[in-house]
């Protein structure tokens, strides 16, 4: 081991990763929705925003987030650019 | 005199959640006060080897709800320790012989007489364990720093929480402050980030934890043991004693703040 090793640099610091994923697992755990439920609510959620108005279905995010006590299901919808809405309101 | 009920819990299985009860229940009695441990995980009994009072069985816990024999025949009082008793689980039978009635009503028995009635809770989240938090005053959650570990102690905190049992305390267990000083095993810090659970005890990793159960002899019988330390500090908290956490590597140790100036300057 050397000295760069000793102190810290360089290191897998695997730790991080640990609780990374523990934290997503878990904000999927509380709320009781798999991420496979997750996106099949997202293909149904584009889905019926489609039908009024134009959206970028490929950038839609679905997540779930936890501050404090509170879950919350944030949705990022972008919409499609305004020259392409013209040309298919038009 | 009322006892208090403690329950020791986990969900995953294989924490230590036996190891803790009886040590936590050597440590309780060592300071004089009287404890009850009973072993809940019908079918599977460990409590009695970990405590090296296996050769000493003859009723258990089931006889006592069948009404083959009175509370106190099955109890078996340590040799060592005067003030701590032993009720084992039943071993040919399965968790569906008692009811969560049985554990409150038998446990409410042993109220008037004891201080401490604590409870080695089978692993899982089925009856044996709704069996177990029945008739808990508290609860304890023992959990290692590993992620299917953590995870689980995350379902059970909540399950405790829906059966109004909570908030329970953590027991982090075998803790290598090593591997968290490199960055490679979650820290205390950590796993109460991720939790959000008041924390009751750390316990790192310590070989004479095989050893004294080989022998049948907790390592709280020896305070002097690192993990047999960490338990009679949590028999001392239990005692609403204010006992401060020794640092396993994640606090603010003097090594611990320059490796993290020192990786921090890394990274940048």
């Amino acid at each position: 081991m050397n000295f760069f090793q000793k102190v810290g640099i360089g290191r897998s610091r695997s730790a991080k990763s640990a609780k990374e994923r523990l934290q997503l697992v878990l904000i999927h755990d509380r709320a009781g929705i798999s991420p496979g439920k997750l996106e099949t609510l997202k293909d149904e959620l584009i889905n019926v925003i489609s039908r009024h108005i134009e959206i970028e279905t490929e950038a839609v995010e679905i997540t779930l987030t936890k501050e404090r006590d509170q879950h919350r299901l944030v949705a990022d919808i972008p919409l499609a650019p305004i020259r392409k809405r013209r040309h298919t309101i038009s | 005199m009322s006892a208090k009920i403690v329950t020791i819990t986990s969900g995953k299985g294989g924490v230590g959640k036996t190891t803790a009860t009886a040590n936590i229940g050597v440590a309780l009695a060592s300071t004089g006060e009287r404890v009850v441990c009973i072993d809940a995980d019908i079918g599977l009994r460990n409590l009695d080897v970990i405590m090296g009072l296996e050769n000493r069985i003859v009723y258990d816990f089931v006889d006592v709800v069948e009404g083959r024999c009175k509370l106190r025949q099955a109890m078996i009082r340590d040799k060592r320790l005067d003030t701590l008793f032993l009720i084992p689980a039943a071993q040919t039978r399965d968790k569906t012989a008692v009811s969560p009635k049985d554990m409150v009503r038998l446990t409410n028995e042993l109220r008037q007489e004891y201080d401490w009635v604590l409870i080695d809770s089978p692993a899982g989240i089925e009856r044996g364990f709704r069996n177990a938090i029945a008739p808990a005053d508290l609860v304890l959650i023992i959990t290692n720093p590993e992620v299917s570990a953590v995870r689980d102690a995350d379902r059970i905190i909540g399950l405790i929480e829906a059966e109004e049992k909570g908030p329970g305390k953590l027991i982090l267990n075998r803790v290598k402050p090593e591997m968290v000083r490199r960055g490679d095993m979650l820290g205390t810090e950590d796993v109460l980030d991720v939790l959000a659970i008041e924390l009751i005890g750390i316990v790192p990793e310590d070989e004479s934890v095989i050893v004294a159960t080989n022998q049948g002899v907790p390592v709280a019988m020896d305070a002097n043991s690192k993990a047999g330390r960490a338990f009679h500090d949590i028999a001392h908290r239990l005692k609403g004693e204010d006992v401060p956490f020794a640092d396993l590597g994640g606090g603010d140790g003097f090594f611990g703040r320059i490796s993290r100036m020192m990786r921090a300057g890394g990274e940048s």
